[in-house]
């Protein structure tokens, strides 16, 4: 056969692959827009549900995801942004290090469900948090650290050698250069870090099962150590162990859902493309 | 002045070095919990029963076999859904399409990493169940099928972006010489890029398998959650249940320290022993492909 045809028909062949993987992208999108817009008022976003949540709105598991999303930050930005500096300005090329980033990396291989179980091990029981937003947003933490460490560690090495030697040569010390040179350098990269593990964390349902999450609450959690509804695991509920869930308050609370998570990644896209047009360097 | 500055300096560098040292602190937090809670299950259940065929917690049966080969099947289906579409989008994207092309399936496809695994288990529900019941003429769609084309969905964008940056990293000049000696670029793709690239693909193919075999929310929703041993891949078409599935179903209902328990915890365990093995796996490959292109390199 023709090698030009050949190529012709391997260029064919992967474009139509590459066509066929997005195209559910866009389908799955367009759907949840167009079934779940109607559903959509003010009333859906701000009211309690009643009735069995077969009517009424989302508010307390908004409000739930806001909470655990604040928790985990509060847990994870410091640890993980202090553990990526640790690996891009001190740790030494040693067998340590080696052991510390394959233990990064296997946290982030552990499925969701495991790290529930841990949670429910650890934080509910063994430390006696019960099933709350702590013990929550504890174990989501823990799951959101690798994505954290590693962007962040990447937006650190990003910042050229120089201007670390500059700083040191002029009699700053160590810290003092990673604060007021390295840091804000590198913050845009870290930020846009932060924002994409935060966004997993608000999106999984698996880690809050038996840590956190609560099937259905008359009132707003009022303390770090109640259990809260949120919209991640709202949406499992109302999709399986309700029967006769109205489809439209099904879709709306899925739009609500990924409306806030496909926010979240473009705003991270947004901050991460605009330092790179602005970068110097 | 000079004092408060290196004491603040000096507690500053441990916070920061203890930092560093935690993920090995919570991976093995991690793994002590679950064989802590895991392990008595050795002592209560017999292995005659552990390994057997039959899951039925309430009569004091507890064979893990039909969750494994759950778990096995949906995987397997998945792998065969992202094997193809994530290595074909991958080659695709970093070395046929055009820049204009590459900018729309680039973020599209981390658009698909990003959705949540509740809201594609929803839509599988609602909208892939019941066509692939219609379609395929099956008593019901929630089957191991719907959780195998849904995974290898989630698997997707794992396998595209680390198969492209290995594709990405091979060297200019591979390409330049092929070409150079008159191969077209296709030729060029299929017997000089993705031969250097190789175990950077496996090594996504890998990775992408790995999630789609700790994925729970999905498949707890859309495989029917029937523990019934698959044998063959005609299983597929039937409702399955898988190890993660199992540990999320039933987790909240059983009695804190009760052989149940334990038993979840025990498949939690071996979930981790996998995916352990996975990645280690994986970055071994990953550290040694670069060491050898640093030599091809020099």
């Amino acid at each position: 056969m023709n090698r030009n045809l050949v190529q012709r028909l391997g260029f064919g062949l992967l474009s139509t692959v590459a066509f066929l993987t997005v195209l559910p992208i866009l389908l799955i999108l367009g759907y949840i827009i167009t079934q779940g817009a109607p559903a959509i008022s003010w009333e859906f976003i701000t009211a309690m549900p009643y009735g069995g949540m077969r009517s009424g709105g989302i508010w307390p598991a908004i409000v739930g995801t806001f909470y655990l999303t604040v928790g985990t930050a509060i847990f994870s930005v410091p640890l993980g942004v202090a553990a990526a500096i640790y690996l891009s300005e001190y740790a030494a090329d040693n067998t340590l290090t080696r052991i510390i980033r394959l233990a990064i990396i296997n946290l982030s291989g552990i499925p969701s469900v495991v790290y529930g179980l841990f949670g429910l091990g650890l934080f509910v029981f063994f430390l006696k948090f019960g099933t709350s937003i702590l013990s929550a947003s504890l174990t989501l933490s823990i799951m959101t650290l690798p994505v954290i460490i590693s962007t962040s560690e990447e937006a650190l090495r990003a910042v050229p050698q120089a201007f670390r030697t500059v700083s040191i040569s002029v009699g700053a010390t160590r810290w003092q250069t990673i604060r007021r040179i390295v840091l804000p350098e590198a913050l845009p990269g870290i930020i846009t870090g932060i924002i994409l593990g935060l966004n997993r964390a608000a999106g999984e349902t698996a880690p809050i099962l038996f840590t956190g999450a609560a099937f259905f609450l008359p009132r707003l959690p009022g303390s770090p150590f109640d259990a809260t509804m949120a919209l991640p695991y709202h949406l499992f509920v109302i999709s399986t162990q309700i029967p006769e869930m109205p489809f439209q308050i099904q879709y709306g609370t899925a739009l609500v859902l990924i409306t806030f998570v496909l926010t979240m990644n473009m705003l991270a896209n947004f901050i991460r493309s605009r330092a790179r047009a602005r970068r110097q360097w | 002045m000079e004092k408060d500055l290196s004491l603040g300096e000096f507690i500053i560098t441990r916070l920061i070095k203890a930092s560093g040292y935690s993920a090995i602190v919570f991976v093995t937090l991690i793994f002590y919990f679950l064989l802590r809670e895991g392990l008595p299950t050795l002592g209560e259940v017999e292995l005659g029963n552990l390994f057997s065929t039959r899951w039925y917690p309430i009569e004091s049966y507890y064979g893990i076999l039909p969750l494994i080969s759950g778990s096995l099947i949906v995987t397997i289906g998945a792998a065969m859904v992202a094997i193809p579409f994530g290595v074909g989008t991958a080659i695709f994207i970093a070395e046929i399409a055009p820049r204009w092309a590459r900018e729309i399936l680039k973020p599209l496809v981390e658009l698909l990493g990003g959705l949540p695994s509740v809201v594609l288990g929803f839509l599988g529900i609602l909208v892939l169940a019941p066509n692939l019941r219609i379609l395929l003429d099956l008593p019901t769609g929630l089957t191991a099928l719907a959780g195998s084309l849904l995974l290898g969905a989630i698997s997707i964008p794992t396998v595209v972006s680390v198969a492209e940056d290995a594709l990405d990293s091979v060297p200019r000049s591979y390409r330049d010489a092929a070409l150079a000696l008159g191969a077209t670029r296709w030729q060029t793709i299929w017997r000089v890029t993705l031969p250097a690239a190789r175990s950077g693909v496996l090594t996504a193919i890998m990775l992408g398998v790995g999630r789609a075999i700790g994925e729970t929310m999905t498949v707890m929703m859309v495989t029917g959650n029937a523990p019934v041993l698959a044998t063959s891949l005609a299983s597929l078409f039937s409702p399955v249940r898988t190890m993660t599935a199992t540990i999320a179903a039933e987790m909240g209902e059983v009695a804190s320290g009760s052989v149940h328990y334990h038993t979840l915890f025990f498949i939690g365990m071996v979930l981790f022993i996998i995916s352990l093995i996975v990645n280690v796996t994986a970055s071994s490959v990953v550290f040694r492909q670069k060491k050898r292109a640093e030599r091809v390199l020099s």
